[in-house]
């Protein structure tokens, strides 16, 4: 990780303009009860969501899970069937026409025209949020140099590499001056050091107070976010800061502990291990294992000793509690469903 | 207010850039029309001319020649062969090989002199209706004449009636045609352009990111309409040009008068295409949604067929066409020389329609994906 996350405090002029100085706790989204329905299929379940003023947020969940649905709700494009949404203290329902002079939004695919050059999707977004001609070029020349993409305004921007489209969308998302940015899975099929390029960039943002929803599947990318969320065939399974997710008694229920396991040929244990008695998980990291077993085993118990071996005690890794949160989920759903089929 | 003003301009001026952008497009569109106008123009003709025709003269006197002669010098009429028997004129109209025969009995001069009525049969093939419309008319009027110059002999005709075809003295079919041609094009041209303005942003998933703007639904239709009235305006001059320098069609009336009346119109056309923009999901539906819109416009608005003799049901259908209005005032003012003044109702059918088009369009489009 790198150092971004120690970005010096910056004054937040809307704080200040509002005389609100304590900005940290503002709800900037209030979700109540939200559910979204798509004719009889339900797309979000009765979720409740807070997210404060400057958090990165963000939320995770399989393909088809409702993150864009959520989102795009929150933009007032989708309705809550019931439960009540708020943004900015404002009805969705209502007000979205101004929640959404406020918002700036990212789409999972990108989704500025591309056969206009940079430069013209930035003036069309700026004329769009109806900013004057000299509101419009200093904000335009402020994002350039934030992100760079100074050299490539008179590219059509459907030759752009993907990192770059991704900065000029996000340019173009920020044109207006936006108190809450929606990131759409910002960093699929972005390299690496793009990647890193975009979250500083998010972190600089979140430190000027602007309050950042992002979804995405990189667990590297969950664990940066302030809280994360993780949502399941339309359910709220879990929300909290990372660290506090990991201490879940779900996933680690009592008379259990977690291993990380170094083995000389890992791929063989890993076969092993999984039909051993107290043995309740394992999966692969690379050379490494990681395995949740019966709390009174040790490593020879399991035959986990010799030259080669290390085992040492771990917490579980975001990925391991959503793994586990999701299989307890469909088991739930399982044993309803055979409750359901009695009956 | 201002700011819903400057949010139509942004929408204007980025449409104009894809239709700028795209020059193959722009190019196909703008030129479509043109060849499609010399095609028409140069080929339409409705005047019927040399028909292809076989004889069957079984007479071979001075009167049957006399007759052959009138038929020939109608001009309608054009002798390809001559054949020998029944058998063989029938086969030459069912191969299409000829239009229609002309059959003069043995026994036609005869007749003639005794005073009886000597007949002549003239087989027409029905496939073409305006051709066998034609050549009966041409036959019958000759048989008439044929007659009366018997009866009457040196003197004079008792009746004659002399017909003034007014504005188009000499009927050219051009002259009927390209006036309609011009706003059928048009609007094609319109209607196919604007329906692709929207779904084009469904398809690019471009309208997640507009919809998630404060652009309203309304200002949204409104902006997109401008490039296409404008392109739609250029390719309405460069027809009207060659209409008038390569085409010969006068234009009687003030040109300016023709592109007021061409505004309602072509709103109610852009209207019609955004509408269906919103609607369709694909390019390729709304495409063919739009030329389904084109063809009851071509086949009821008078442009090929005369509405005045349509059947009750589609003459009425037909005063609900906006075309039809539109072509009825391009030839008020190209050919019969009229003004503002003449076409008082035809600008304020227009009008309406243009309005009731655009706001149903716009009303029906909301910002939900």
């Amino acid at each position: 990780m790198s150092g971004t996350h120690s970005v010096p405090y910056e004054p937040n002029h809307h704080a200040e303009r509002d005389g609100n100085y304590e900005a940290a706790i503002e709800k900037v989204i209030d979700l109540n009860q939200g559910t979204i329905k798509f004719g009889s299929f339900i797309a979000v379940d009765k979720v409740d969501l807070v997210v404060n003023k400057g958090e990165v947020f963000g939320l995770l969940g399989p393909n088809g899970s409702g993150k864009t649905t959520l989102i795009r709700a929150f933009c007032g494009l989708i309705p809550f069937a019931t439960g009540h949404a708020e943004v900015f203290g404002k009805d969705v329902k209502k007000e979205a026409e101004a929640i959404r002079r406020q918002i700036g939004y990212m789409s999972q695919k990108f989704s500025l025209y591309q056969d206009l050059t940079a430069r013209e999707n930035m003036d069309f977004y700026t004329g769009i949020y109806g900013l004057g001609k000299e509101e419009a070029r200093l904000r335009k020349d402020e994002l350039i140099e934030l992100t760079g993409i100074a050299p490539y305004l008179d590219r059509i921007a459907g030759k752009l590499s993907g990192g770059w489209k991704q900065r000029l969308a996000m340019v173009c998302a920020l044109l207006h001056s936006p108190r809450l940015v929606f990131l759409d899975e910002p960093t699929a099929g972005v390299d690496p050091v793009a990647r890193r390029d975009l979250w500083d960039l998010l972190f600089r943002l979140a430190a000027q107070g602007i309050t950042l929803f992002v979804t995405t599947h990189y667990m590297d990318e969950a664990e940066r976010c302030g809280r994360v969320g993780y949502i399941y065939l339309g359910k709220m399974l879990t929300l909290g800061t990372p660290a506090e997710l990991k201490q879940l008694e779900a996933v680690n229920p009592p008379g259990t502990k977690r291993w990380e396991i170094v083995a000389p040929n890992s791929n063989a244990i890993f076969t092993t291990l999984r039909r051993m008695p107290g043995v309740r998980d394992v999966t692969m990291f690379g050379l490494t294992l990681h395995a949740q077993v019966d709390e009174h085993l040790q490593p020879r118990d399991l035959g986990l000793e010799g030259p080669g071996f290390d085992v040492h005690p771990a917490e579980p890794s975001l990925e391991d509690v959503f793994v586990t949160l999701s299989k307890q989920q469909d088991a739930l759903r399982g044993e309803g469903e055979r409750k359901a089929g009695v009956s | 207010m201002l700011q819903s003003l400057q949010r139509i301009g942004s929408v204007g001026r980025k449409e104009l850039i894809h239709i700028l952008r795209d020059p193959a497009t722009l190019f196909f569109t703008l030129i479509i029309p043109i060849v499609e106008m010399f095609m028409l123009g140069y080929a339409i003709n409705t005047n019927v001319r040399d028909v292809r025709t076989v004889l069957f003269d079984q007479c071979r006197t001075q009167e049957s020649r006399q007759l052959i002669q009138a038929f020939k010098n109608t001009n309608d009429v054009k002798i390809v062969a001559e054949v020998f028997s029944d058998e063989e004129m029938h086969r030459w109209i069912v191969s299409g090989r000829a239009r229609a025969a002309i059959k003069i009995p043995e026994d036609y001069s005869r007749q003639l002199q005794a005073g009886q009525t000597a007949q002549v049969l003239v087989k027409v093939d029905g496939s073409e209706s305006t051709t066998a419309g034609e050549i009966i008319n041409v036959s019958n009027a000759i048989a008439l004449r044929e007659s009366l110059l018997h009866v009457l002999g040196d003197r004079q005709l008792p009746v004659e009636s002399r017909p003034q075809v007014l504005f188009n003295p000499d009927t050219r079919s051009a002259n009927f045609f390209i006036p309609g041609l011009l706003i059928v094009m048009c609007q094609m041209m319109a209607v196919t352009l604007s329906a692709n303005a929207i779904v084009r942003e469904k398809e690019f998933g471009t309208i997640e990111q507009l919809f998630m703007t404060p652009v309203t639904a309304t200002e949204l239709i409104l902006g997109k309409m401008f490039p296409y009235i404008l392109v739609t305006y250029v390719e309405f001059c460069m027809v009207a040009f060659l209409m008038w320098s390569v085409f010969q069609v006068p234009i009687n009336g003030w040109f300016t008068s023709l592109l007021f009346i061409f505004l309602p119109f072509l709103l109610s056309m852009i209207g019609m295409g955004l509408a269906i923009s919103t609607k369709a999901s694909t390019r390729e539906a709304a495409q063919q949604m739009a030329i389904g819109t084109v063809l009851p416009s071509i086949f009821l608005s008078g442009y090929v067929f005369p509405f005045d003799s349509m059947p009750k049901f589609f003459w009425y259908l037909a005063q609900i066409i906006p075309t039809t209005w539109m072509i009825d005032a391009s030839r008020g003012i190209i050919l019969r020389g009229g003004g503002l003044e003449d076409l008082r109702t035809h600008i304020i059918v227009l009008w309406t329609m243009a309005i009731v088009i655009v706001y149903l369009g716009a009303s029906k489009f909301k910002k939900q994906l």
